[in-house]
């Protein structure tokens, strides 16, 4: 493969992929991510390759093996195109029927179908299933087309053209302009306009100036910057090389998470093709602008996600933040000027740039432009990665999209915005997602990490194990974080354990104070918003925990006890059987009893029993 | 001791400071831990003070100064595996094995740790063994998912 040296170079080369491709192939969209690869999907891909060459069927059909389709409840997923077949839960032996039903006949395996929960009909096409018919998959739509690990297939979808326009149709001082018109907020969770801190970046005085794509997403429960890496990673480039020209720099970082090695191998394989196309190099596409970008793997540090702590690590130091009375775009990486984005925030940009501010700015509520993709995870039916505009209510997304709760229990409450994040309670359900509502709810937006809890989650436990982690995970630097976090990680403990005493709720609203308005960094400044925003909409279970000593979501082991409903046992001894600490006793066929003195409260016996006999009192 | 592939490892990064992650990354996956005296070569190689060195080791959770098991079990507590059920799970597996997260065995079979979510929410709450992942766990399947790498263990030699 020789470079592009041209515009043109890269226009014909992309006609040249376009003619070659059969438009009426059949290609089997497997989604390959780290979900479905949980579920198997490497085993499947090894058996349709098998197949498809022991029928000799590679020339009528290609195997794909694509990112995250979103779905990710019903793994491993597949597509088949051009007729959008969807198939859901597929395992390593439908493949040979798939391959003769679906491939070499037109005929579709009801089986294999989604079934609508309502109307219980079986549902064809992909876009056809209520999860995805009601998401505006602008920025991760592309995952389930396109092998990440293949240049030709972004280019074949228009990659790469936004940085055509941007270098031979725009200047920087207009790439700004159009970001900064289009209004696009940074989505790692702050909300600052990107524009604007381009336009920071590019008129602090210095020869060299960085960029870095943030990709050390620690908040737990949220995946989307790393499907979006793992699935289009070439998207991400693309919109750092935009950012890069605009503001001047030849050289950028991806900083990804160390958890996360699909994401660091794809990021990888795509700077190397792009290196060989000369999409990233010296010259680019035969101009002045020249840019590389370096893949900088995360040591596993939370506080690593903040940008000062962020740059000390890429500079090989301990990543402790810093103050930010000069800003990292004025002095950042090596004291240089730096703009660092977040992995979806440069996912945007290509699309910004190609579609214009005017249609981007079209998406969204007034002060938040745009989609943003939240995973979806916890106590929801459709666990998955979903991408929506701005401007839809929480409802819409727990219970139209994902499907409400499982197993007929009531919605409780839904955590956004990860450890700095707060909980909001049904009543505000119907409330609009956008950064401001979030804030004003006590939560955040965060970087889109969106978790379901029911009425069996204990909210204190919740507000506890926040604490626990951030308790962890303070650098140490602020006292307040580091000493604050831990005493009110103790006091919640003390009331999970049943010790907690009149005035611990009001001292725990002090402390979180002190610690949200004593600390440096982002970690400590929100670190008390878990517990805050509980005690806001559920104080009268952090009463029930410490006045009357129970835990009413029947969580906290100190203030629950299990006891076996002498008329539903039957006797059948597989409670008996499974104890680890033989409390359990009775004869066969007779109810049996649980000796409250040796029992340790592990809950296996209420996870065995096939009668629903033992209670949690 | 020989440190001719800690050399290596030196070589790739250009013997530079700023490398030191990345050179501790490498060195710890093909080791399985920073044993003392590879630390000290590293620190005097780069021309650092040991201390320097010392603090990243300890500042990152990716980093262990003391040697793991044969075989590495990772249960996420991430948000929505703690809300499935992940402490239960946990607590299991520490009976089973008789070791708190961060330890080993005595016999150098089992490391335990515990990670703040890797993503695969769907399959909540997740045990990784040996890279391997192992969806959708409860108290229950620990037995046989213990069993299995014993077994599997056996089988390799």
């Amino acid at each position: 493969m020789s470079k592009f040296l041209s515009k043109q170079d890269l226009e014909e080369y992309r006609k040249k992929i376009i003619n070659s491709r059969d438009p009426n192939k059949i290609i089997i969209a497997l989604c390959g991510d780290t979900g479905c690869q949980a579920y198997g999907a490497n085993k499947i891909a090894d058996a349709f390759r098998k197949e498809i060459k022991a029928k000799n069927l590679q020339d009528r059909v290609e195997l794909k093996i694509t990112g995250c389709h979103g779905f990710c409840e019903r793994g491993p997923l597949i597509v088949i195109y051009p007729k959008k077949i969807f198939y859901q839960k597929v395992s390593e032996k439908d493949v040979s029927e798939i391959i003769s039903e679906s491939v070499v006949n037109d005929n579709v395996i009801e089986r294999l179908l989604y079934v609508h929960p309502e109307t219980k009909e079986p549902i064809v096409k992909e876009d056809e299933v209520p999860f995805y018919n009601r998401q505006q998959k602008i920025i991760s739509g592309m995952n389930s087309v396109i092998d990440p690990t293949n240049i030709d297939d972004y280019i074949a979808i228009g990659g790469y053209s936004a940085l055509e326009k941007a270098l031979f149709d725009m200047d920087p001082d207009s790439i700004i302009e159009e970001v900064k018109k289009a209004n696009l907020r940074g989505r790692g969770g702050g909300g600052f306009p990107t524009g604007v801190k381009w336009e920071s970046c590019k008129n602090a005085p210095g020869d060299i100036h960085y960029v870095i794509c943030n990709a050390d997403e620690g908040d737990p429960g949220a995946y989307m910057d790393r499907s979006l890496l793992e699935g289009n990673p070439h998207s991400v480039l693309e919109g750092m090389m935009i950012g890069a020209y605009a503001i001047g720099s030849s050289e950028g970082y991806v900083y990804v998470r160390n958890e996360y090695p699909l994401a660091v191998e794809n990021v990888n394989i795509a700077i190397k093709q792009a290196r060989e196309y000369g999409l990233l190099g010296e010259n680019i596409l035969g101009t002045d602008f020249s840019f590389d970008i370096k893949v900088t793997r995360g040591g596993g540090a939370f506080v690593c996600g903040e940008s000062t702590a962020l740059m000390a690590s890429i500079e090989g130091l301990w990543g402790e933040p810093r103050a930010k009375h000069i800003h990292t775009v004025v002095s950042g990486l090596y004291n240089k000027p730096t703009n660092l984005n977040n992995v979806e925030t440069w996912a945007n940009v290509p699309l910004i740039i190609n579609k214009g501010a005017d249609w981007y700015s079209k998406i969204g509520t007034e002060n938040s432009k745009g989609t943003k993709i939240f995973s979806l995870v916890g106590k929801v039916n459709n666990t998955g990665l979903v991408e929506v505009p701005m401007g839809i209510t929480l409802r819409e997304i727990i219970f139209d999209i994902g499907g409400g709760i499982p197993n007929g229990k009531k919605f409780k409450a839904v955590q956004t915005g990860g450890p700095s994040g707060g909980c909001i309670p049904e009543e505000y359900l119907d409330t609009p997602v956008d950064f401001d509502r979030l804030t004003e709810l006590g939560s955040m937006m965060g970087s889109g990490g969106m978790i379901v809890m029911d009425e069996s989650t204990c909210m204190v436990d919740v507000a506890r194990y926040f604490l626990n982690f951030l308790k962890d995970e303070s650098c140490g630097k602020c006292t307040t974080c580091r000493e604050g976090i831990k005493r009110m990680y103790e006091i919640l403990t003390d009331i999970t354990e049943g010790r907690g005493k009149e005035g611990d709720i009001e001292l725990l609203e002090e402390l979180g104070w002190v610690v949200a308005n004593a600390s440096l960094c982002g970690l400590g400044q929100t670190a008390p918003n878990p517990v805050l925003s509980t005690i806001r909409y559920f104080r009268d279970e952090y009463e029930a925990h410490i006045k009357e000593k129970r835990c009413p979501a029947k969580v906290c082991k100190a203030l629950i006890r299990y006891e076996i409903d002498q008329e539903k046992c039957t006797g059948c001894g597989r409670c008996r059987i499974n104890c680890p600490v033989e409390a359990i006793s009775g004869e066969k066929k007779k109810p049996h009893i649980i000796d409250q003195e040796k029992c340790i409260k592990c809950g296996i016996c209420h996870e065995v029993c096939k009668f629903d006999a033992v209670n949690i009192i | 001791m020989d440190f001719s592939n800690i050399d290596r490892i030196l070589d790739k990064y250009d013997r530079s400071p700023s490398g030191i992650i990345r050179i501790l990354q490498d060195v710890q996956a093909e080791l399985n831990y920073l044993p003392r005296d590879v630390l000290k070569y590293i620190a005097s190689s780069l021309s650092v003070p040991l201390s320097h060195v010392y603090r990243i080791a300890t500042f990152y959770n990716a980093f262990s100064l003391v040697p793991k098991g044969k075989h590495m079990i990772s249960v996420c507590l991430g948000t929505a595996c703690h809300v499935r059920g992940a402490p239960k799970v946990l607590e299991k597996i520490e009976r089973e094995l008789g070791i708190s997260p961060g330890e080993t065995t005595e016999d150098l079979e089992f490391s335990l740790e515990t990670v703040n979510c890797l993503g695969a929410c769907a399959l909540g709450p997740i045990v990784v063994v040996d890279g391997e992942y192992n969806g959708e766990m409860n108290v229950s399947k620990v037995d046989e998912l213990l069993k299995k790498i014993k077994q599997g263990g056996e089988i390799n030699e």
